[in-house]
């Protein structure tokens, strides 16, 4: 039910009596619906489903999250190191 | 005899004089005056060779006789909206689609035929235009259109217009390539990224609300086809991924030889605006159309040449090396995912559809 | 960007993996909710690699395969009537009714549309003032506030002629119907990310404590999923139970709370048949009494629909996780995706379809 992908947000403008945006991802252009995330700007990323944003991404939060990823590869790969001595 | 005082109707003519160079009216399709203006006008002035100036109801075609050979025919309906994309337009895509059917069979392309439904009501600048670029990419390849038809539909009951090619080829004897000659141990090659037709073209319409740098690649590969059987001259399958996609013609070819064939995600090509748009309407690029793209599959210890020689050649710059044919589990088409698992790559059931879920 | 594709890393997927191999000690059953997930995780095919004891079972977040029978024959009826341009995302299209799909309404002459966003289908509507133009409102929570929004832009433009034909389902009581029914075997779930983006996470704590169930707001790529049944596993067997956010970078606690209000403001939630499963009660959202001018169920005058359901089909038990794809008798046989019994075959992320398309193989089929 939730087919949504992330993208850049590069133009800003009202269409309909509605406050819209131009996405970017990878080079293919959407207009999206920003109404009910209003304080949007140029250059933030945004989550889209059916030409419609449904929240902010945030990319330090993803920064975060894929930080712990790399935490938790070193922390197996000691544990792997520690088993394999202790064998 | 008295010769008659009644006017010689030949069919739905318009009783004044004006001369009907803006739109394409029923006369035009009539088979009277009008018809043959048309066609010496409009359409043999830009195909013209030495066959259709014979102006017969045949075209005449030489077949080589230096060595034992067979025919290969080909014929196609094209449709396309929008007419005109980046890349192409219905013309180019008229001629490339047939030679490129012809030319799978490794056989050298001799001559097409193009025959038109038009629709009343089409600007006469938009036929121009399409039969152009019809002329110059037969040019392009070197094949004579020796032959053709053209009628006109009531407004309505044609959209805008349909073109129809059917195309020849000789083909040695001494060469049989299938797709019902796929081997085991044979290596899958693709020429290039997928999908580029399908989303220029779904761009180009403008209905799902997007836009996308993406080219047609709509390409002749008679050259291409050439360089690699030169390189490779034991290629069992040559096979162009057109409508239904690369994933749909490796079924057919797994199908067609009851071999299996295993392909690599990680190895597909696949360009990364053509990756976004099908993200965002929810396509998978192994099943949208693809119109300058060829599948080589032939043997191990001549896949490295086929190789090189595909790259060297304008149509082949991204060729790739995807898979390999095995006996096992005949009939079907697996991938081995990015993350290391193995799925089923199945025919496409339907028309694709954008989801949302 | 290159930042995002980090969530399809094989290198992050294999280090998940490998955590779950080392912690993994008992069998766990995990229910994702989303059918975009199964969909996601089959494509990917990350179920193969996850350690034997963790079984996924898929559940009913399919809105094509949940939309009541009744209402798909109400979409045929409606997109059959002269001067109506029937508009609806393209998963619908072949979903069958009782007698036919909206494809072969259309092949019939009936106008049917696809359109990407229902805000295209507003354009449809001052396009055509002399059509009426009805939208299919299917989704669930994620997608109710662009249906609404564009009902909201229909009316600030003065269009008569548009009205929404709503299919709204809910998850929560989802959960709950799933979690109570006595054949459950669910022990945790993975929540839609993407429903949470819209909704937050304060509907899924009371669910938690009550069944004891450990619920994971999840994400779609695969390294997402692999997230999320990980901190589902690690909560498994430390035998706790609370709701945790593995899409944080998208879903807040709070969500979106504009979003949220447009949908307070303009639907009410009602009891619900879901396909397959029955009735789930206060399940679903309907347009309020004030839009009842735009809802085209009494717009339409429609005579007493008499639906007719395939008997072999069990997409309910599937929707429930009760029994997979390849037990059903009619799998790969009287019913394929050419052919479909029922909507989970249809729909390109019904559970059926997922396996049909990727994991026949392996079922022995």
């Amino acid at each position: 039910m939730c087919l949504a992908i992330p993208g850049k947000i590069t133009a800003l403008y009202e269409e309909g009596g509605l406050k819209m945006c131009k996405v970017n991802i990878s080079g293919v252009t959407q207009s999206a619906c920003v109404e009910t995330v209003p304080d949007v700007q140029i250059g933030d990323y945004i989550i889209v489903h059916a030409g419609f944003a449904l929240n902010k991404l945030s990319t330090e939060d993803a920064q975060e999250t894929l930080e712990l990823f790399r935490q938790l590869a070193e922390f197996d790969a000691q544990i792997r190191a520690e088993q394999e001595s202790t064998e | 005899m008295t010769e008659s005082t009644y006017p010689v109707i030949e069919g739905a003519v318009c009783p004044l004089p004006l001369s009907h160079d803006q739109t394409i009216v029923m006369g035009h399709g009539a088979g009277g005056k009008m018809s043959q203006e048309l066609i010496r006008d409009l359409f043999q002035s830009r195909l013209m060779n030495p066959i259709l100036a014979e102006n017969n109801d045949f075209g005449r075609l030489s077949i080589p006789t230096n060595q034992p050979g067979h025919l290969a025919v080909s014929t196609d309906m094209h449709m396309v909206t929008p007419l005109f994309f980046p890349g192409g337009d219905i013309g180019s895509l008229a001629i490339c689609g047939t030679v490129n059917d012809i030319a799978m069979s490794g056989g050298i392309p001799l001559a097409i035929t193009a025959s038109f439904i038009l629709e009343e009501g089409l600007a006469i600048n938009t036929l121009a235009a399409i039969v152009d670029s019809m002329a110059e990419t037969a040019r392009q390849v070197g094949i004579p259109i020796i032959a053709g038809d053209t009628k006109v539909a009531e407004k309505g009951n044609a959209d805008k217009i349909f073109i129809n090619t059917t195309g020849i080829a000789w083909v040695p004897d001494s060469r049989r390539i299938g797709g019902q000659y796929a081997h085991p141990g044979d290596i899958i090659l693709l020429s290039g990224t997928m999908g580029d037709h399908g989303i220029a073209v779904l761009a180009a319409r403008g209905e799902l609300g997007f836009q996308a740098d993406v080219q047609s690649d709509i390409a002749p590969l008679h050259g291409l086809i050439g360089t690699v059987l030169q390189a490779a001259p034991h290629t069992h399958v040559l096979r162009d991924p057109t409508r239904g996609g690369v994933g749909t013609t490796l079924n057919e070819i797994a199908r067609q030889s009851r071999t299996s064939l295993w392909i690599e995600e990680s190895l597909l090509p696949v360009h990364p605006t053509v990756q976004a748009a099908c993200e965002m309407l929810g396509f998978d690029p192994l099943y949208i159309a693809n119109e300058g793209k060829l599948i080589v599959i032939c043997p191990p210890e001549e896949a490295e040449q086929a190789l090189t020689a595909m790259r060297q050649h304008a149509y082949g710059k991204q060729a790739v090396v995807i898979g390999e044919v095995k006996a096992e589990d005949p009939g079907r088409v697996l991938m081995r995912t990015s993350y290391g698992a193995t799925r089923l790559v199945d025919t496409l059931a339907g028309e694709i559809l954008p989801r949302i879920c | 960007m290159e930042l995002l594709k980090e969530f399809r890393n094989p290198i992050h997927a294999r280090t998940l993996l490998d955590e779950l191999h080392r912690i993994t000690t008992r069998p766990w059953v995990i229910m994702e909710i989303c059918g975009g997930q199964t969909h996601a995780i089959m494509q990917s095919g990350i179920d193969q690699l996850l350690p034997p004891q963790i079984e996924l079972v898929h559940g009913p977040g399919c809105p094509v395969c949940v939309t009541p029978l009744e209402l798909i024959d109400k979409a045929l009826a409606i997109a059959s009537m002269p001067d109506v341009i029937f508009t609806s995302f393209g998963d619908m299209l072949r979903v069958p009714g009782s007698h036919g799909d909206l494809f072969s309404i259309r092949a019939a002459g009936g106008d049917v549309r696809t359109v990407y966003t229902p805000l295209d289908a507003v354009k449809i509507a001052r396009d055509n003032p002399d059509k009426e133009v009805v939208f299919f409102a299917i989704g669930f929570e994620t997608t109710a506030p662009v249906n609404l929004m564009s009902l909201k832009q229909a009316i600030n433009l003065g269009l008569t002629n548009y009205s929404l034909l709503v299919s709204q389902s809910l998850v929560p009581p989802a959960m709950h119907a799933i979690l109570s029914s006595p054949q459950n075997r669910v022990q945790a779930f993975l929540s839609a990310g993407h429903v949470n983006t819209i909704m937050g996470m304060w509907e899924y704590p009371p669910i938690a404590q009550q069944y004891h169930i450990p619920i994971v707001v999840t994400g779609f790529e695969p390294v997402d999923l692999l997230n999320g049944i990980l901190q589902t596993v690690r909560q498994l067997e430390a035998g706790r139970y609370a709701v945790e956010n593995a899409y944080s970078r998208v879903v807040t606690l709070e969500g979106n709370q504009p979003a949220q209000r447009m949908i307070e403001e303009m639907y009410e939630v009602h009891d619900r048949q879901w396909r397959g499963i029955g009735m789930i009660p206060q399940s679903g959202w309907r347009l309020r009494p004030a839009y009842a001018q735009y809802d085209a169920e009494k717009r339409f005058s429609l005579s007493h629909i008499v639906t007719q359901e395939s008997d072999i089909c069990i997409a309910g038990q599937i929707l429930q996780g009760l029994k997979k794809p390849h037990q059903c008798p009619a799998f790969g046989k009287e019913c394929t995706p050419r052919n479909p019994l029922g909507a989970t075959m249809v729909s390109s992320e019904g559970a059926c379809a997922a396996y049909y398309n990727f994991a026949r193989i392996r079922e022995g089929q």
